[in-house]
């Protein structure tokens, strides 16, 4: 990691309302090239809604939102877009296409945003497909995989365009001990081989410091710590 | 050898593509053009990729595509002294096992 770079994301005094509620209260928060940060915290936090600003879906009311170099809150629809597909999101449920075959899913935004050959677009999702370890499953439908099958199926969607970022919304939840370590060890190659910067969310603390360079704790819309996973351990927070 | 770039020339039976620089979405498709051209001059062909210091899925694919050529064709196709960045990328695709991989043309040719 390349400390002296500007970081791919940059969020400055981010304040969040739903309605009149305050959930962010001025939140600080980078990520350097080629670091697996993880975002922790329970439930209300406020977790969730900053993943939603940095990854563009939701444009900052108060502070600023960086990403990739392109302020969120100034950008222009089309610039928000040619930033979008720079990022790659693995979301919770996996938000799989259920009339598609797997891979039809994992090809589909090298089909929508390239103009990829088809034999390229075809190789590059079993590509994807192999990497998370479904490399017979190109040809199933959803309804047919497991629970842990379709968070890996989702995460090779999220990759098959070789995002600089991949946002990964809790890899974790609802697997198994194993499955759970053998996502973590995929996450940890991913970033070692293909060279992604990797932002986890995650409330599973084994997982965050198996995968984490950096954690940030929230709590209550509020930053508790950010540090290495040895300076969140020695944490008074 | 400066940024990125490709060349192509021949040694005998084989064509061999030497490639260089980061290999990624800006320029795979030439890489892939390259490749299958490739055997338009040889039979068999050598991607040489000690130069390369990354390599995305893309441009993985364009090797698949040029290993898949050949088999279809009756031809060769080798991999020569892929960097650890695009070992690391093989690895992951569980590709290594699947290229020949050799430290130069001759070695491929002795195989």
């Amino acid at each position: 990691m390349n400390d002296t770079a500007a970081p791919l994301i940059d969020v400055v005094g981010l304040e969040a309302y739903y309605g009149r509620r305050r959930i962010l209260h001025g939140v600080d928060f980078s990520v350097r090239r080629g670091e697996i940060r993880v975002i922790m915290g329970g439930s209300g936090s406020g977790k969730s809604t900053l993943l939603r600003h940095i990854i563009g879906l939701q444009r900052p009311v108060s502070g600023m939102v960086k990403i990739l170099g392109v302020d969120v809150g100034r950008a222009s629809a089309q610039e928000l877009l040619t930033v979008r597909r720079r990022l790659g999101v693995s979301f919770q449920g996996g938000a799989l296409i259920t009339s598609m075959s797997v891979g039809d899913n994992v090809a589909l935004p090298l089909r929508e945003h390239t103009q990829l050959d088809e034999t390229t677009v075809r190789i590059m999702s079993r590509l994807k497909l192999e990497f998370v370890n479904l490399g017979g499953f190109h040809d199933l439908m959803p309804s047919q995989l497991s629970g842990g099958m379709i968070k890996r199926a989702a995460l090779a969607r999220a990759i098959v365009m070789d995002p600089e970022l991949l946002f990964f919304d809790e890899p974790s939840a609802g697997l198994d001990p194993v499955v759970s370590a053998e996502l973590d060890e995929l996450i940890l190659r991913l970033r070692d081989a293909l060279r992604m910067t990797i932002v986890v969310v995650t409330h599973e603390l084994e997982s965050a410091f198996r995968i984490a360079d950096r954690i940030t704790v929230l709590d209550q819309g509020d930053v508790l710590t950010t540090g290495t996973v040895a300076e969140v351990h020695a944490s008074e927070n | 050898m400066m940024g990125k770039g490709s060349e192509l020339s021949r040694d005998g039976d084989w064509s061999v593509l030497r490639v260089w620089g980061e290999v990624d979405l800006s320029w795979s498709q030439d890489v892939r053009k390259q490749v299958l051209d490739a055997y338009t001059k040889a039979k068999s062909l050598a991607v040489q990729l000690d130069g390369v210091s990354y390599i995305d899925s893309s441009g993985i694919a364009a090797l698949v595509e040029g290993f898949q050529h050949a088999r279809a064709k009756g031809g060769r196709f080798a991999l020569l002294a892929p960097s650890e960045s695009v070992r690391a990328v093989l690895e992951l695709a569980r590709l290594d096992r699947v290229f020949p991989i050799f430290s130069d043309l001759a070695a491929a040719r002795a195989a």
